[in-house]
């Protein structure tokens, strides 16, 4: 823990993390108002930022085609892509432990059979699916969640197949199935804690993926829907005013690579102190 | 390796087979069709009926699926239902753009994410490293449309020096020879420079990677003991083991960029194969998406397959293995 926090990287990521993850949590506190309210349009869209519309209201990050206050959508925004970051990492993580540790502790057909499985849905063109299933049904959170979820276990399936299978032979799991500890104990209390590592690696990198694809949905207007606000759709929408009012699509853009970075160095960090093989720098 | 190639087509062409099988399954399970979109809401139930028949979409799915496939593999790839071209037409028209795109972008991303890896690794630890690590993870962590779209900014709206939408100007008709070619190469320009960017952090992270681990290896501390300059042992003994892995990466980064292409397709309008799936996804145009799919799958197994190849080409001991 005191080699992580040590770390430059670490140190950067968990704070960028952390500060956005206040904001969203406090929105209301660190904006004014409503980030969907819309009044007196005409006066109070495309305020520069830095300034103050007609009313005397201060936009930190001006306003756009609606008037609305950038600064307040971005908080709001973060709300729900960090949230589906997230959410979808879980959905991920659930299944490719479940899949991974089946197909790693219990060899014969179920193992083929969920390797095939594997290895089939990593040859499927992830952004061809994610559309294919995002076009097709009602677009909604919850399907953006389900959609990046279903399309995002597989990694981690394949880790988490890889140490079981390892771990399996060591001494400590014979001899707690010496003991007579039933399979799926061991599974579940000796294997899989061990096994994790590589996991928590694989999510944090995966989050910031998850939110790149959410955005990416929903600039082509397939993942979250306006009004409310997402990364995503803010940057479409501020893509319709690019010559007024550049600043509406690169604020929520310049959040998102602060974040994916932030996820990136700080999985980067974990690895090199959780692995021992890298520690040599 | 002859029968190991084999094998691999052989779980290539399942692999394909079932690609399109779900999506053919998801496209007929999901709510809503084709007919919907073209006839409008006002359509009377005896129109839409009319309609279906006329598509073929009134037939159970396992024969409509059958059929597709039977079709597909002579060459009979449909008419689209929103354009009414033939599917092939309008793939075959796409394709190139998408091909010039990926592969341009891809030797340039690896060219320098090759180069710019290897002075980090070569650099281990010093203050270039460090800046050069800042620049190619936040490259890693841009999204290709958002970068599309403030290079567009800069370039298109602020300093109006380069176009930002389509492969060709409006007047390309009427250009002939180094004009042509000009007027190609700046439209060009933009989209290339947004996926080659990102393509870079990926790969320059990847070998600065290999290359450190490769260089804790104890053939190399030999090489060194032998008294072998730094220049030698970096370029020919570990830069050439390192290499396998990034290979390796550069078949699979293969579906990669062709996922982002269909977002930067998206923002320069670029008339590729991206730009096609999705406005055909959007209007439920099955026998496009059912061709693009099917062709999107093959592409990336075939970009597999050329990793695993490659792979044995630059490190004898994988085909020992074989």
């Amino acid at each position: 823990m005191s080699r992580l926090l040590r770390d430059r990287r670490a140190a950067f990521g968990a704070s960028v993390l952390l500060i956005v993850l206040i904001c969203a949590l406090l929105a209301p506190l660190v904006t004014s108002g409503d980030p969907a309210s819309q009044r007196d349009i005409v006066a109070t869209r495309f305020v520069a930022p830095l300034s103050s519309d007609v009313h005397g209201v201060f936009h930190p990050l001006g306003t756009d085609r609606f008037g609305r206050d950038v600064w307040t959508r971005l908080v709001y925004g973060a709300r729900i892509s960090l949230g589906i970051g997230v959410l979808a990492v879980l959905v991920s993580l659930v299944m490719g432990i479940v899949i991974g540790a089946l197909a790693g502790y219990w060899r014969g057909p179920v193992s083929l059979a969920l390797l095939g499985l594997t290895d089939f849905a990593l040859a499927v063109p992830r952004v061809v699916l994610l559309l294919l299933l995002a076009a097709l049904w009602q677009p909604s959170t919850a399907l953006v969640i389900a959609v990046l979820g279903l399309t995002g276990w597989m990694g981690i399936a394949r880790l988490v197949h890889g140490e079981v299978r390892s771990l399996a032979a060591r001494a400590f799991v014979e001899g707690a199935v010496a003991l007579g500890a039933r399979r799926l104990r061991v599974l579940a209390r000796h294997i899989l804690p061990n096994a994790l590592t590589p996991v928590i690696i694989a999510a944090a990198l995966g989050v910031g993926n998850a939110i790149t694809l959410e955005a990416g949905l929903s600039y082509l207007g397939l993942g979250v829907q306006p009004p409310t606000p997402s990364w995503g759709n803010m940057i479409q929408s501020g893509r319709d005013t690019l010559v007024n009012a550049p600043w509406v699509a690169a604020a929520p853009g310049v959040a998102l690579v602060l974040v994916v970075v932030a996820c990136t160095l700080l999985g980067d960090a974990l690895r090199d102190v959780l692995d021992p093989r890298t520690r040599q720098s | 390796m002859l029968s190991r190639l084999g094998h691999r087509l052989l779980a290539g062409i399942a692999v394909v087979l079932g690609v399109v099988t779900l999506t053919f399954l998801l496209l007929h399970l999901a709510p809503g069709d084709p007919v919907d979109i073209m006839l409008g809401p006002s359509a009377t139930a005896a129109q839409v009926s009319a309609q279906r028949r006329a598509l073929g979409l009134d037939r159970p799915v396992p024969a409509q699926f059958a059929t597709w496939v039977g079709r597909f593999v002579r060459g009979d790839w449909g008419t689209s239902i929103t354009k009414g071209r033939p599917v092939r037409a309008i793939l075959g028209d796409a394709w190139p753009a998408t091909v010039r795109l990926v592969v341009l972008s891809l030797i340039l991303s690896y060219v320098i994410g090759l180069a710019v890896g290897v002075v980090q690794a070569a650099r281990g630890g010093t203050r270039t490293d460090t800046a050069l690590s800042v620049v190619t993870v936040t490259l890693f962590a841009i999204p290709g449309y958002w970068l599309g779209l403030m290079l567009i900014l800069v370039f298109t709206y602020w300093t109006q020096v380069l176009p930002a939408f389509g492969a060709a100007g409006l007047d390309a008709d009427y250009l002939t020879g180094g004009r042509w070619l000009l007027d190609r190469l700046r439209h060009l320009i933009l989209p290339l420079t947004a996926l080659t960017l990102i393509g870079i952090g990926g790969a320059a992270r990847f070998v600065r990677g290999a290359m450190l681990e490769t260089l804790t290896q104890p053939f190399i501390t030999t090489a060194r003991a032998k008294g072998l300059t730094t220049r030698r042992v970096l370029g020919h003994h570990a830069l050439r083991n390192a290499l396998t892995p990034v290979v390796i990466l550069l078949g699979l980064s293969l579906p990669a960029l062709f996922s982002g292409a269909v977002f930067i397709e998206a923002v320069f309008a670029w008339p590729g194969v991206g730009r096609v799936l999705v406005e055909a996804v959007q209007a439920r145009d099955y026998p496009v998406v059912m061709a693009a799919t099917a062709i999107s799958a093959a592409l990336v197994v075939a970009g597999n397959m050329l990793a695993d190849i490659l792979a044995a080409w630059v490190d004898p001991r994988l085909r020992a293995s074989a």
